[in-house]
């Protein structure tokens, strides 16, 4: 593991916490539904970007089995909230 | 043969994942996931009604290309419009109309406008013909429109017939 | 490890690159003020950000001679996923607020091929 790479990760990991914060800010501000969710979706994204940093940085593989399980999560939970949305249009 | 293995490309790709999922290359992984993907097709096929053949592999390598181009130029136009003043954005909702029939072939033209970051696909008219689409920063709504058809959708016309 | 120097400055300059423009992407969710402005920013993010980080660890790994293919799964996956969230997203939203949604064009063949 050579110093450049680690500094690398180590300035990615700071971008990727910070671009979570920002997530978490449209999180909890919303205004609409639809916001939130949409921040949550690019959360796990930012997460799962931040896991195949990590997985350079300890050098270690087994993150990005983890990636692939948050990818696959993500997705149909970001579906799923957006059915939700979609359903409470219906006027019974 | 043919009946033994109907969908060649999805029993292909199906052991490709498998085997890049495992890390290996051990033959008893080569039977399993030829197994499963001789097996999961056919099950699957319920799920996709239509079948469509892909011709012009190398018109679809082409697309590849200029799709993986535009992806990287109009990320850079994005991102120098988020950090520029909000003022600048001028966001609208544009009809595309839509010369292309094939189902799959409308589903990957949406995606593809999706991924290029600036456009993105937000619905599409019930009979299929046109598809709206947000743009980011637009001045040139026909512009925008021929763009589109000329670059994703005419090649896309050929590959899914 | 005795991967060549030239090999870990590209790693790392697609991590940070990959890092940064997540970060605008994130940037512009939180900056920009309605709703379909907001979704360009996440789209952003999935394609050039994790691609160029998942490009970072797919080179790490081959020059380290360990697998590196995993990652392009992971690409392939999120590249499929990405779009039909953020349409059903979109979709969604049309539905609750029928006066964003324009008209559709009369069916005139007009700019039909």
């Amino acid at each position: 593991m050579s110093v450049v790479i680690q500094t690398g990760a180590d300035i990615a990991l700071a971008m990727l916490a910070l671009a979570m914060l920002l997530c978490l800010f449209r999180l909890l501000r919303g205004p609409s539904m639809a916001d939130r969710v949409l921040a949550l979706d690019t959360l796990y994204i930012n997460s799962l970007a931040g896991l195949m940093v990590a997985g350079v940085r300890l050098d270690d593989p087994t993150f990005f089995d983890a990636a692939i399980v948050i990818g696959l999560l993500g997705f149909i939970g970001t579906v799923a909230f957006a059915k939700y949305l979609l359903r409470g249009d219906i006027i019974e | 043969m043919r009946r033994l293995i109907p969908y060649p490309l999805r029993s292909l790709a199906l052991l490709a994942c498998w085997l890049i999922l495992n890390q290996t290359l051990h033959p008893a992984h080569w039977l399993l996931g030829a197994l499963l993907g001789i097996a999961l097709p056919p099950a699957l096929s319920a799920l996709t009604p239509r079948v469509t053949t892909l011709r012009r592999a190398g018109l679809a390598l082409a697309l590849l290309g200029v799709f993986i181009k535009d992806i990287v130029v109009a990320n850079f136009e994005v991102a120098r419009l988020i950090l520029g003043p909000e003022s600048a954005i001028r966001p609208r909702f544009v009809w595309v109309p839509l010369g292309i029939t094939n189902e799959q072939g409308i589903a990957v033209l949406a995606a593809m406008i999706t991924m290029t970051p600036g456009t993105l696909s937000a619905d599409i008219a019930p009979d299929r013909r046109w598809l709206l689409v947000h743009a980011f920063n637009v001045d040139d709504e026909a512009a925008l429109i021929g763009d589109i058809q000329q670059r994703y959708e005419r090649p896309l016309r050929e590959i899914f017939t | 490890m005795n991967s060549a120097a030239w090999v870990d400055w590209i790693v790392a300059a697609l991590m940070v690159g990959g890092a940064a423009f997540a970060l605008v992407g994130s940037y512009g969710l939180a900056k920009l003020s309605d709703f379909y402005k907001r979704l360009h920013g996440p789209t952003k993010a999935t394609t050039l950000g994790v691609g160029g980080v998942l490009l970072a660890a797919c080179v790490f790994f081959i020059s380290a001679g360990r697998g590196g293919t995993e990652q392009i799964l992971v690409a392939l996956f999120l590249f499929i996923t990405a779009p039909v969230s953020a349409h059903l997203l979109v979709k969604a939203v049309l539905s609750l607020n029928a006066a964003d949604r324009p008209p559709q064009p009369p069916d005139d063949g007009q700019g039909r091929p």
